[in-house]
């Protein structure tokens, strides 16, 4: 534990004024420990990487570690990436988007980053729940559930971010949570290192805006929830269906080779000008 | 590149429908113009809705000055290869103005006063592409040009040409420059003509 | 010895005025650009998609809106490229948070926008003037900003060129605004060889990593700016900071960053504020105007003068900040100001604002999709 947490401080910025504001219980800085682990496995100096962030808590995430951060505006972390990418096809490029952010207001442009494979790895932190502006419903949030903008239950369904993202042509999609941090690490590394582009939903509890709303007394209950809620996807006898018993498969839903769209440009480039040499 | 004539704002209208290529015969004329002699030109043209299949038309200003306004005001050369253009558009054109026409599309002229080559059937039947009908024009409207000399529009037209339609154009516009020169008589004379009638008199050049 | 001089190569062409601005953000040294066909600005975005594959590392990229364009084009700028992007009327608004966001990063990059009829989706192929306003202020929170125009087809490569090299030495966002007249006008236009045109290009850091402060003030108030990549690990973020880049509320921090956001751009003022004068030496009317409408006057001027009245244009080339002195002058010595332009009086009212009563300002308005012609604007003089 104690090696852990000092792998975290050697990835954390120094001479920004701490504390963090991520609430008790909250799963998004597990997410960023897992984040951290995973790069410090791979190798990748942090001078390559590129954590780009949108509004929200989630995307507070970046301003506290060492790498080229970019906290960009609610919704469009993914446009800002695609340029970075294009921009400079060598770096690491690392999405951190909450649900409201990657699905709501900037769902479109989710699902052209998949539709591209641009090489952007998107982990998209689902709450269920608008966490920063005080718990109003996402287009992730449960139907039924309770928030400050549906305080008789939401009537409209929730995405389903893994199916989204594999309709949309991502070419790898996993999904893990904070609760199987080890399993997480796997994900978020093999996402990184994924050619094209790479989508890791996780999910996230939020004890603050969504927990006390529908019924959670804290944040332990979130996490035995996600423990005993979820099913690794490898285990179900078919895993393209869901499991009657609503638990959650999570785990690798698509993992195929397809060259990200900047290799295929700069592909095409160097075939251009050798034409025109 | 001999020194440009001394020309004040020469305005061309190329009006007609959408599809006899207008736009890129604006194109083509003011690229000559331009590149090929030196002038100070001007293209606009009409976009929108009114550009698509209906009515179509290429604006061109020509001058030895820069050119302020980039518009037509008032016409020297008005070519209507459609009566819609030619009764919409003939009310622009400055009274010593011509007015150039397809013959086989234009068939009663607002006026007596006209000067008409058969650009469509032409390009059909002695051409055999009814494409070529914009590079035609530009033969003829370089014969109508005093200060226009015709090899360098050649030239320049060869050169904003891709290789695959470059001949058969050249021979539209040998053939409208031809047929232009034979019936129309001399350019200065047209000029003088029309400087002297006003477009408007009874007695004269038709073809 | 005889000291061998290279051949300049200039290019003629007979072109659109959206081609020139491609060949003058080329020229510039731009090698990225993001964009979201829309008319009457789609020719810029095709030449870049026919140029930019056969430079070396000129990165094209068609974006699924204007809000991606945007984010894309300033992604690019802070990994390093000269970015640019272009649209018109309906896809500008939806640009406005990203042209904030450039703002508060100090990301430069370029925005055209070539004005077509409005609001909403208006007159997509007429020319208008009505987004000189929101070129000033379409973005929330208060901000500088540069606005540049082009009234005909050589000045749109020209104003392009200076627009990055704005973009660069201060480090923010320009926007050049153009109409529609001018960006479907053919001319003839020289491209100048590369070795004769200034191109300037942004202060990158001397110090250290460990040493740099991305957002230091410095005496001209523009931080030296390290690229994504280059080894300085740094925090970019919309949200007002500190010179370290990190967020901040203080609000002795959150005024210096504010104020100095201000200054860059304020005391340069002689340098960014162009305009060009014609026959003003003697005139008693003056013209106010830019863009194509620009150009009517030159010619309504002329005309003026032959008729005996002593007639002047100012023609601006910076609309923002709003070239004060120049007009000022005018507003001294000219017994009347005619302002026209394709709106209902977005920068008269600038100019009454610095006439402030002293002289007649006539105004020329047409909100029907037509350019203002000469004659209208003779009348006005007369
Ligand atoms: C254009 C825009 N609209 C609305 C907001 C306000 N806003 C900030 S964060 C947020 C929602 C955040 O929810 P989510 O993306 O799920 O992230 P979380 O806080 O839950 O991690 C909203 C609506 C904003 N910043 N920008
Ligand atoms: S509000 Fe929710 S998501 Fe935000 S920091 Fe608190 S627990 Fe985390
Ligand atoms: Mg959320």
């Amino acid at each position: 534990m104690a090696d852990v947490t000092q792998l975290i401080h050697d990835y954390l910025r120094h001479n920004k004024k701490f504390p963090h504001v991520f609430c008790a219980g909250c799963g998004h800085g597990i997410v960023l420990g897992s984040l951290i682990r995973s790069v410090h496995a791979l190798g990748l100096p942090k001078d390559d990487v590129v954590l780009v962030a949108g509004i929200g808590c989630s995307g507070r995430m970046a301003v506290y570690v060492d790498f080229n951060t970019v906290h960009t505006t609610h919704g469009r972390a993914l446009t800002f990436a695609t340029g970075i990418k294009m921009a400079n096809p060598r770096l690491k490029v690392i999405c951190v988007m909450g649900d409201g952010d990657a699905m709501s207001i900037g769902g479109n442009h989710l699902i052209h980053a998949a539709r591209r494979n641009i090489g952007v790895t998107a982990l998209i932190l689902n709450n269920q729940i608008y966490g920063m502006t005080g718990g109003q419903c996402s287009s992730a949030t449960p139907q039924g559930d309770i928030s400050m903008t549906t305080p008789f239950g939401s009537l409209e369904k929730a995405f389903d971010i893994v199916d989204m993202c594999k309709a949309a042509g991502a070419s790898y999609v996993a999904r893990g949570t904070s609760f199987h941090a080890i399993q997480l690490d796997r994900l978020i590394s093999s996402a990184i290192m994924h050619p094209g582009f790479s989508v890791v939903e996780v999910f996230s509890p939020c004890p603050t805006q969504y927990g006390r709303k529908n019924k959670f007394r804290n944040a332990v209950d979130m996490y035995k929830w996600l423990k005993s809620n979820t099913v690794k996807v490898e285990t179900l006898k078919d895993p393209t269906q869901k499991p009657d018993d609503g638990r959650i498969p999570i785990g690798v839903f698509r993992d195929v080779e397809e060259p990200g769209l900047e290799e295929r440009y700069f592909e095409l480039q160097r075939k251009l000008m050798g034409q025109n040499r | 590149m001999k020194a440009p004539q001394p020309i004040d704002r020469f305005e061309i209208r190329l009006s007609g429908l959408g599809g006899q290529g207008l736009i890129t015969l604006g194109r083509l004329l003011g690229s000559a113009l331009a590149l090929g002699h030196g002038y100070y030109v001007t293209q606009t043209q009409s976009y929108g809705p009114e550009a698509r299949g209906g009515s179509s038309r290429a604006d061109v200003v020509v001058s030895s000055r820069p050119i302020s306004y980039p518009k037509t005001e008032s016409l020297d050369l008005l070519v209507a290869l459609s009566p819609e253009a030619c009764n919409s558009y003939y009310r622009l054109l400055k009274k010593t103005g011509l007015l150039l026409v397809d013959t086989t599309l234009v068939k009663h002229a607002p006026t007596n006063v006209y000067l008409g080559l058969p650009f469509t059937q032409m390009a059909k039947e002695q051409i055999g592409n009814p494409m070529t009908i914009n590079t035609m024009v530009m033969g003829a409207v370089t014969h109508l040009l005093p200060f226009a000399d015709a090899r360098v529009m050649r030239k320049s037209l060869e050169a904003n040409l891709p290789a695959k339609i470059r001949e058969v154009n050249a021979k539209a516009f040998a053939l409208g420059l031809k047929q232009a020169q034979r019936h129309f008589g001399d350019a200065g004379g047209i000029w003088a003509a029309a400087e002297e009638n006003g477009a408007h008199s009874e007695d004269d050049i038709i073809v | 010895m005889a000291v061998q001089r290279k051949k300049r190569k200039r290019r003629e062409l007979f072109a659109l005025g959206n081609e020139a601005v491609a060949e003058g953000a080329l020229l510039a040294g731009c090698s990225f650009y993001a964009g979201y066909p829309i008319t009457p600005s789609t020719e810029i975005m095709e030449v870049m998609a026919n140029r930019l594959p056969l430079i070396e590392d000129g990165v094209f990229i068609q974006m699924e809106d204007e809000i991606a364009s945007m984010g894309a084009t300033i992604g690019a700028s802070l990994a390093g490229r000269k970015a640019m992007t272009a649209t018109s009327g309906p896809g500008f608004a939806l640009m406005q948070e990203h042209i904030g966001y450039a703002c508060m990063v100090e990301a430069p990059l370029v925005v055209v926008n070539v004005m077509r009829g409005g609001p909403s989706t208006g007159l997509p192929t007429s020319p208008a003037q009505a987004d000189v306003q929101m070129a000033r202020w379409g973005t929330h929170g208060d901000h500088p900003i540069i606005v540049l125009s082009a009234s005909d087809v050589q000045e749109c490569l020209e104003m392009t060129v200076t627009a990055f090299n704005f973009a660069e030495k201060y480090r923010t966002p320009v926007i050049l605004l153009l109409d529609e007249v001018t960006a479907h006008t053919r001319e003839k236009i020289t491209v100048p060889d590369p070795d004769e045109v200034e191109i300037l290009s942004r202060v990158t850091p001397t110090v250290p990593p460990e040493w740099f402060k991305p957002y230091a003030d410095t005496a001209r108030g523009v931080p030296a700016m390290a690229p994504i990549g280059s080894g300085y690990r740094t925090h970019v973020t919309g949200l007002t900071h500190d010179v370290m880049g990190y967020p901040t509320q203080r609000p002795d921090e959150v005024k210096d960053a504010m104020l100095r956001l201000f200054r860059k751009i304020d005391q340069y003022y002689g340098d960014i504020q162009m305009s060009d004068e014609y026959m003003l030496d003697d005139a008693e009317v003056a013209v106010v105007a830019y863009g194509s409408v620009a150009r009517s006057a030159h010619l309504a001027v002329e005309q003026a003068r032959e008729r005996g009245a002593k007639a002047g244009l100012l023609t601006l080339k910076t609309l923002f900040p709003f070239p004060r002195p120049a007009v000022e002058k005018l507003t001294h010595r000219c017994h009347t100001v005619v302002v026209p332009e394709m709106n209902m009086g977005q920068m008269s009212r600038e100019v009454k604002r610095v006439n402030n009563g002293r002289t007649k300002v006539r105004t020329i308005n047409r909100v029907d999709g037509q350019i203002i012609t000469p004659s209208e604007i003779l009348k006005a003089i007369l």
